[in-house]
């Protein structure tokens, strides 16, 4: 079933040569890609290796590693050993990633392609010597509460049979045959929930809202927004890639409490195997019952489809989202109208972000009060991030809400990389902010980190040592706002560009004082008059890098150096200090793009 | 269907239908808000942004073509904020293309030109884009000169809601957007435009003109649009 399946999928092995790390399982096509059957013993089990076939695993060749590994234990004869295929192991840089999880130990940059079995992993596995770093005890692992990643390192992530033997669909069986939906709603309301795509909207509020709603022509939809498009977050697409059926699963609930019998779920055409897992796994769950009609027994019924977005970063703002699965250009329009009231062909839409869906089956097995407990009295569960940047463990974590800062880039991330100092962690992508060193111990949950001036965003994480230039860092992000502005309206379309060019002006030191009075100002014209999050968001970059890094802007401004030695200062004597009153140009303003 | 709302704007107690938008509320009651997308008749897009009003309770800025009135909404379409940032709005129009008014069809019947000129702007503070667009003169007609079009998408709502033809579309993001006609061909090889020139009279700029005008011509009879909305409105019935 499993072949036929995959090779119905959209062949996209073109779609991922381009794509970057994706690029890894283009070589072989998705028909041939599973031939060999993971080695599960009869007997008992002493040791199993979990081999992560997520993206950036599969890009270092644990495909191959599998291979190999599997034909080296069957040739050694290891009759209690199992070798698996398994979702994010989290430590993504260091892959190739497995885990023996009966020894504890994780394995990692594996070397595949040479003699398997005198690596350590395989003597790890035959007995004769444990190696490896040890998951007992190690922060990384020990500070990490998971309940969206939770089958992540120990289910198979095409493998219906795995997510269903490790409790998968209990969740849905047990809302549509034992709840009603509003008690499914009441559970999600008591949990505290919040829309992990970064705005934090109540979920339960939400679904609420489109329960309530009046349904329209075609019924009412449930939408899940996998646009993910922050620079170095990979939060959804890991889940997407792990555990696929905890989405599906968590949508089919989300129909139910709202009265959807349509689901579709929007993800980028970057994310070639995040989309052919999900088709997958849509069409698996639909043979085997979990979704399509009469979904355990009961006369509801629920079906998914993906749309493949075309890579538009506004598409992940929900209305821009709804004109480009309706078939339109991806622009915003101004709200309200709220997609809970009008969404998609004008009927009410509940739109939540992968994570929050991923959260949805734990809050029904285990119960609202479960997933309130963990948390901070207003940011409730837990919430995954991408740990980037300069620190030792670069990954895909989840943490309890209410985590310092400090804990999660010290303990978590292991400090920064190669001895340096600390400087800045960015969250929240290009509508977050920049925040120092000064606000470590600060907690890391909505309320907190929308008051320092950033926000929580959908989950990117990127820590900055001392070789980062704060003005670089804010041009980098207005930068990319601008490049994916839709150019719908005004002040987002030309507001980003000019203030591209202003930081631009000032991080190659052709910048007056005068200058960053008209980059505050803009920016906050900017904010406050956009038409959705991309452009309102834009200039937060800036503000927050204003705040505590002021002295590294007029250092580009005054002396014109670069304290960081990031930025290239222009010799140009023409300048442009000279013109303080705003106005007069001089002669190297022209309009060069 | 629709109900009676009673609301304030400027400190002026204003009845207004649930279906109305704030700016035709303030417009009905003689409160004059500025906008460049807007036209009667047309769909709103609240691309502009110039028509941003404040409302109590919100520390948001709500565009009043786009918001519908509601029970004791106080609105307050003038203060230092909002005067501020139209100054910026304008300026930003300006900046984004090559407006040269001197030399333009539209000198003195342009509705940038009046908006700059009410508002108060004198002189611009950010750098100009310039960009490089050619003209498109392909249409034996009219012509299109992107390099004084804002985007307001009149045009395109013009073509698609009253004519029915949809001639005209955007293409490309952020500042490279750009309006098109038939998937980007000249618009003279159009197959679908009807030469009916209704895009031309509802540019607010010199952007789409007819040939043969010259500077500071009167060209655009706009209020045409409400009687043929009337028109169509009746002949549906």
């Amino acid at each position: 079933m499993t072949g036929d399946a995959i090779a119905g999928a959209r062949p996209l092995a073109d779609n991922a040569v381009s794509a970057g790390p994706g690029g890894a399982e283009a070589p072989s096509s998705p028909r041939h890609r599973r031939q060999s059957e993971p080695l599960v013993p009869a007997g008992p089990v002493r040791a199993s290796a979990n081999i992560c076939q997520a993206a950036g695993c599969l890009s270092m060749g644990s495909d191959q590693l599998f291979e190999e590994l599997r034909e080296s234990v069957l040739a050694a004869g290891l009759a209690d050993v199992a070798v698996r295929r398994v979702g994010c192991l989290g430590l993504c840089a260091a892959g190739p990633l497995v885990e023996v999880p009966e020894q504890g130990r994780l394995f990692e940059r594996v070397q595949n392609g040479g003699p398997v079995r005198e690596g350590e992993l395989f003597l790890s596995l035959a007995g004769e010597r444990l190696g490896g770093r040890s998951v007992a005890g190690d922060p990384f692992f020990s500070r990490q509460v998971k309940v969206v990643l939770e089958r992540c390192g120990s289910v198979d992530p095409e493998s219906l049979e795995d997510y269903v033997a490790s409790g998968g669909y209990d969740a849905l069986a047990k809302a549509v045959t034992t709840m009603t939906p509003d008690d499914v709603i009441a559970e999600v309301v008591a949990s505290g929930l919040r829309g992990r795509g970064g705005a934090g909207y109540p979920t339960g509020l939400k679904w609420r809202t489109v329960a309530k709603a009046t349904a329209g022509a075609d019924g009412k939809f449930v939408v899940c927004n996998a646009d993910e498009g922050d620079p170095g977050a990979f939060m959804d697409r890991s889940v997407l890639e792990s555990c696929p059926q905890q989405v599906l699963e968590g949508m089919a609930i989300a129909g139910y409490a709202v009265g959807a019998t349509q689901g579709y779920v929007y993800v980028r055409a970057e994310y070639p195997l995040a989309v052919r897992r999900l088709t997958s796994a849509i069409r698996h769950a639909e043979h085997e019952g979990f979704l399509g009609h009469d979904i355990a027994g009961t006369r509801f019924a629920f079906e998914v489809e993906v749309r493949i977005g075309a890579g538009a970063f506004v598409c992940g703002e929900e209305t821009a989202l709804i004109a480009s699965i309706q078939g339109g250009r991806g622009t915003p329009r101004p709200r309200p109208p709220y997609p809970a009231a009008s969404g998609l062909w004008g009927c009410p839409t509940l739109i939540n972000n992968v994570e929050t869906f991923a959260n949805i089956p734990s809050v029904i097995t285990r119960g609202g009060g479960w997933l309130s407990a963990i948390g901070t009295e207003r940011s409730k569960g837990t919430k995954v991030f991408a740990l980037t940047g300069a620190v030792v463990n670069t990954g895909l974590i989840e943490v309890p809400m209410g985590l310092s800062l400090r804990q999660i880039v010290f303990d978590i991330g292991g400090g920064l990389a190669d001895g340096r100092r600390f400087k800045a962690v960015q969250t929240g992508g290009p509508s977050g902010g920049c925040l120092p060193e000064s606000l470590l111990d600060m907690p890391v949950d909505y309320e907190t980190l929308a008051a320092a001036g950033s926000i929580m965003g959908s989950g990117g994480m990127i820590v900055m040592d001392d070789t980062a230039c704060m003005v670089d860092v804010a041009k980098f992000f207005m930068d990319f706002c601008r490049e994916e502005s839709c150019g719908k309206c005004l002040p987002c379309r030309v507001g980003t560009e000019e203030m591209y060019r202003l930081l631009d002006r000032i991080s190659s030191g052709r910048a007056a004082r005068a200058h960053l009075e008209q980059l505050e100002k803009l920016a906050a014209m900017v904010k406050a008059t956009s038409l959705c999050g991309l452009g309102q968001g834009s200039p937060n970059p800036v503000f927050s890098t204003l705040r505590y890094f002021r002295d590294e802007y007029l250092a580009h401004i005054d002396d014109r150096v670069c304290p960081a030695g990031v930025c290239q200062i222009s010799t140009d004597p023409w300048r442009g200090t000279v013109a303080v009153p705003v106005g007069a140009q001089a002669p190297s303003d022209g309009g060069s793009q | 269907m629709s109900e009676v709302r009673t609301l304030v704007i400027d400190g002026k107690d204003v009845a207004a239908t649930s279906d109305q938008t704030v700016l035709s509320a303030a417009k009905e009651n003689g409160i004059r808000i500025p906008t460049l997308c807007h036209l009667d008749g047309l769909s709103d897009v609240g691309a502009c942004r110039l028509c941003m009003v404040e409302v109590d309770g919100s520390p948001k800025l709500f565009p009043a073509c786009a918001t519908k009135v509601e029970e004791a909404m106080v609105v307050t379409t003038t203060s230092e904020r909002l005067a501020e940032y139209r100054k910026t709005v304008i300026e930003l129009f300006f900046v984004e293309r090559n407006h040269v008014c001197a030399v333009c069809v539209a000198n003195k019947n342009c509705e940038l030109q009046e908006q700059a000129s009410s508002l108060g702007l004198t002189h611009f503070e950010l750098a100009g884009l310039h960009p490089s667009i050619a003209v498109d003169a392909t249409h034996e007609r009219f012509v299109l000169d992107q390099n004084r079009c804002i985007l307001c998408t009149r045009c395109v709502r013009v073509c698609d809601e009253i004519e029915g033809a949809h001639t005209w579309d955007i293409m490309g993001r952020g500042v490279n957007a750009r309006l098109v006609s038939d998937l980007g061909t000249p618009w003279g090889s159009s197959t679908t435009c009807t030469s009916c020139g209704k895009c031309v009279q509802v540019c607010p700029t010199g952007a789409l003109f007819e040939k043969g005008r010259s500077v500071s011509e009167p060209k655009a009879r706009r209020p045409f649009l409400p009687y043929l909305v009337e028109k169509q409105r009746m002949g549906h019935d």
